[in-house]
């Protein structure tokens, strides 16, 4: 059977590489490196840095709490030419140190045959710094996770169509929202995107700066967010329906609007990303043939039920009738009785709530950043495109299939740095095949 | 606060190389949104193709430069073709939605790891300019007082101001042949040009085709200007900004698009640097609790955000602009 203990380790190379000091030495000193290219063929650990300028290397098992050093290991440099520069091994706090002759490009090999037994990775044993002897850079990166027993290809699958299944779900909020709003207002809105961040931002404040917990900080965000929906409607797009602007200026506008809120919201939030103050770090749960973080099992229920209540009130409520017959031909509905404007206005509000959600539970999942939804908007579109424009089942399959592709295309060789493009590729697809998606219909495309 | 400097980099700006960028980009977008209404949101995508057909040529493959010019022009051409074929049948918004993400798949891939070998990954690529630079007949940089420039960007100016002049010569004798007429025929209805027995759909692509040329020497300009070419200088904003820069002058005149990107990049750059004197030192104008210098620099995006929603909405035509010339819209 399975073996369900992975031995999980971190290792942590932090490479220093100091300057040295006789640069800023008087000019009769000449700023010569010391070469200091140690020949013994076992070198000892060493506790101090050596003098001048060199590669430090910091080794830790962080599958253990809390994580602790790797001992005895040894890391050998060479430079760009291939030339051996150096040995080193980890002392007792896993440090070791090389030093380098000069400034270039050098490679960092871990002999993992010196690795103790109960540690071990998968991942390359190779890592390339680039050695600035001016401005003491200070380099820190990750080696890796892995597994010491390699993970059958349909784990790794199950977990990824989870994962994509979650993805899907997240973003086909946004992309009801977006297909709601289209399908009555005819506006294919480039804002989008920050509707989505704005939600994730609202969870945040409400759960950092008013100390609501991360579940209470949702709801309160669903609200902010219908509100910021209604407030849109309300001052911008109302204004602009009535003042007759065309539907290709609307989408002009929507882009200034989307621009607009997305340095708004650099400027209020800064740019690095932040994460909410619970449920950050959480284990996976095994589940026989796929795994899933509790948070990740919520996202993925809460998803589910707000998309069935949702779509079971399109279907059955009266306002979810009178959506749909909007969406279907906003001059009969007037004619028939109809406030158009006032259904219009419930879809905004609408729209913006499922939308701020998948903000929300996107904040959850990861982390907020500005620009979190902006990068998400090609893939909603993408979504929305495949099922239908404007059709509310259409957002949903689109979502899924997107969502999917995006997870587990990496495993059928998609880099997993570009896997967006997979989607987008689907996207112009689906244009060339079939323009009016999965579930659209032919007459909407013009 | 030193109105000089601000002004004098205003105006550098205004006429310096990435104003060239922005108004070749923007011609281009004129042929395509303001004279046949195609809505092209993927502009950065035609100059990412220049840009790189120029770079990848000289740098990865040791071609000839002038190879890697037709190279990037050609490149434009075919990336309007694959383009133009499955979505300039279809309604304006799915050739915009197509488009964009065209431009982003070609800026996700020539920025990857895994291309790192052909595109130079996130660093991009450098050193194709050597040829280029070995043209310049200036000895010297220009300095007036007011603005200066170095030497290799008055080669540059050169260049790229008489590639515009070129361009807008271009667009106005097209524009005002028969060939012209039909596009602007096909903006304002497209039913009855086909009625009459036009080919729409290949007028749409001549058109498609032209405009994208011109967004692919925007690229070529700004690969030589800044002598290094990475994906991310060629994001969707660069599309909008380039948009921003149309509709301030005004879409469907020959020239509104040259004076746009101007005055796009003389407000950027003051606007940018005025808040940036203002929140400096050690007694700022705005005090920093107000406002940081790094809140300083998003001042001038948040401004093209407003910029760009107001002048649709009160000023679609820009300053230049007829109104009666361009309504924006149809369908």
């Amino acid at each position: 059977m399975r073996r369900t203990t992975h031995v999980l380790v971190t290792a942590v190379l932090a490479l220093m590489v100091l300057l040295l000091p006789a640069t800023a030495a008087s000019a009769t000193e000449e700023p010569s490196p010391t070469p200091a290219t140690p020949s013994a063929s076992t070198p000892a650990p060493v506790d101090t840095p050596p003098p001048g300028a060199y590669v430090g290397v910091t080794l830790v098992d962080s599958s253990t709490e809390p994580p602790t050093p790797v001992p005895g290991v040894t890391l050998s440099v060479t430079s760009a030419d291939g030339d051996e520069i150096g040995e080193g091994v980890t002392n007792d706090d896993g440090r070791a140190f090389i030093s380098i002759p000069e400034r270039g490009e050098y490679t960092v090999e871990l002999d993992e045959s010196t690795l103790p037994d109960d540690v071990a990775f998968d991942g390359s044993t190779t890592r390339t710094v680039n050695a600035l002897l001016e401005g003491g850079n200070f380099v820190q990166f990750q080696i890796g996770v892995a597994a010491v027993e390699q993970v059958p290809f349909a784990e790794k699958f199950m977990t990824a169509l989870v994962g994509g299944i979650k993805f899907g779900l997240i973003i086909g909020l946004a992309a009801l929202g977006l297909s709601l709003i289209f399908g009555t207002t005819k506006l294919t809105n480039f804002s989008h995107g920050e509707l989505i961040t704005f939600g994730a931002i609202a969870t945040y404040v409400m759960n950092r700066a008013f100390g609501l917990p991360v579940i209470l900080a949702v709801v309160a965000a669903v609200v902010v967010s219908a509100a910021f929906g209604w407030l849109q409607d309300k001052f911008l797009w109302k204004p602009l329906r009535n003042k007759g602007i065309g539907i290709i200026a609307m989408m002009i506008v929507s882009i200034g609007f989307g621009i607009f809120l997305r340095f708004i919201f650099q400027f209020g939030f800064g740019g690095s990303r932040r994460s909410l103050s619970q449920y950050v770090t959480q284990k996976r749960q095994d589940y026989g043939i796929f795994s899933l973080a509790d948070k990740e099992a919520a996202i993925i229920i809460v998803a589910v039920l707000v998309l069935t209540v949702t779509c079971i009130g399109l279907m059955k409520t009266r306002l979810g009738k009178a959506m749909r017959a909007v969406s279907d031909n906003p001059a009969l509905s007037a004619s028939s009785g109809l406030r158009v404007d006032g259904v219009i206005r419930s879809v905004w509000i609408l729209g913006t709530a499922l939308t701020g959600l998948s903000g929300a539970l996107l904040a959850i999942n990861s982390q907020v950043n500005f620009q979190m939804g902006f990068k998400l908007l090609l893939l909603v579109f993408a979504a929305v495109t495949l099922g239908g424009l404007g059709t509310i089942w259409g957002a949903l399959l689109g979502s899924m299939i997107i969502g999917i592709l995006y997870e587990v295309g990496p495993l059928f060789g998609i880099p997993s740095s570009i896997k967006e493009v997979g989607a987008l590729v689907v996207l112009i697809l689906i244009l060339l095949v079939r323009p009016q998606g999965i579930l659209g219909r032919p007459e909407r495309i013009g | 606060m030193d109105f000089g400097t601000i002004f004098s980099s205003a105006l550098a700006s205004a006429l310096g190389p990435t104003a060239i960028v922005y108004a070749l980009a923007a011609i281009g977008l004129n042929v395509h949104f303001g004279y046949t209404g195609l809505l092209n949101f993927g502009q950065a995508g035609f100059m990412a193709v220049g840009g790189f057909g120029l770079a990848v040529c000289v740098v990865t493959y040791d071609l000839p430069f002038i190879v890697g010019i037709l190279v990037a022009l050609i490149a434009a051409v075919v990336l309007a073709i694959i383009l133009g074929v499955p979505t300039l049948r279809l309604r304006a918004d799915y050739l915009a939605i197509a488009t964009i993400a065209t431009a982003e798949i070609l800026r996700l891939i020539v920025g990857a790891v895994e291309t790192k070998d052909v595109f130079g990954g996130s660093n991009g690529l450098s050193g194709f300019a050597s040829t280029f630079n070995g043209l310049n007949p200036y000895d010297r940089g220009i300095d007036i007082g007011i603005i200066s420039y170095r030497r290799s960007d008055l080669w540059t100016l050169t260049v790229g101001w008489t590639l515009v002049i070129l361009a807008c010569l271009l667009v106005w004798l097209l524009m005002r042949s028969p060939w012209g007429r039909v596009l602007r025929s096909i903006r304002e209805d497209e039913d009855a040009v086909r009625s009459l027995g036009k080919n729409v759909f290949a007028y749409k692509m001549q058109a498609l085709v032209l405009g994208g040329v011109f967004g692919g020497m925007g690229g070529i300009v700004l690969a030589l200007s800044q002598n290094n070419i990475k994906g991310s200088d060629f994001s969707t904003n660069v599309t909008f900004y380039a948009y921003t820069a149309l509709l301030i002058g005004g879409a469907a005149r020959v020239l509104g698009p040259v004076i746009g990107a101007m005055i796009f990049w003389f407000l950027m750059t003051g606007i940018g640097s005025f808040f940036s004197q203002a929140t400096r030192g050690s007694d700022p104008l705005i005090p920093s609790d107000i406002m940081t210098d790094t809140q300083a620099s998003l001042v001038r995006l948040i401004l093209v955000g407003l910029g760009l929603m107001l002048l649709m909405i009160y000023r679609p035509q820009g300053i230049f602009g007829d109104r009666k010339e361009l309504a924006i819209d149809a369908r």
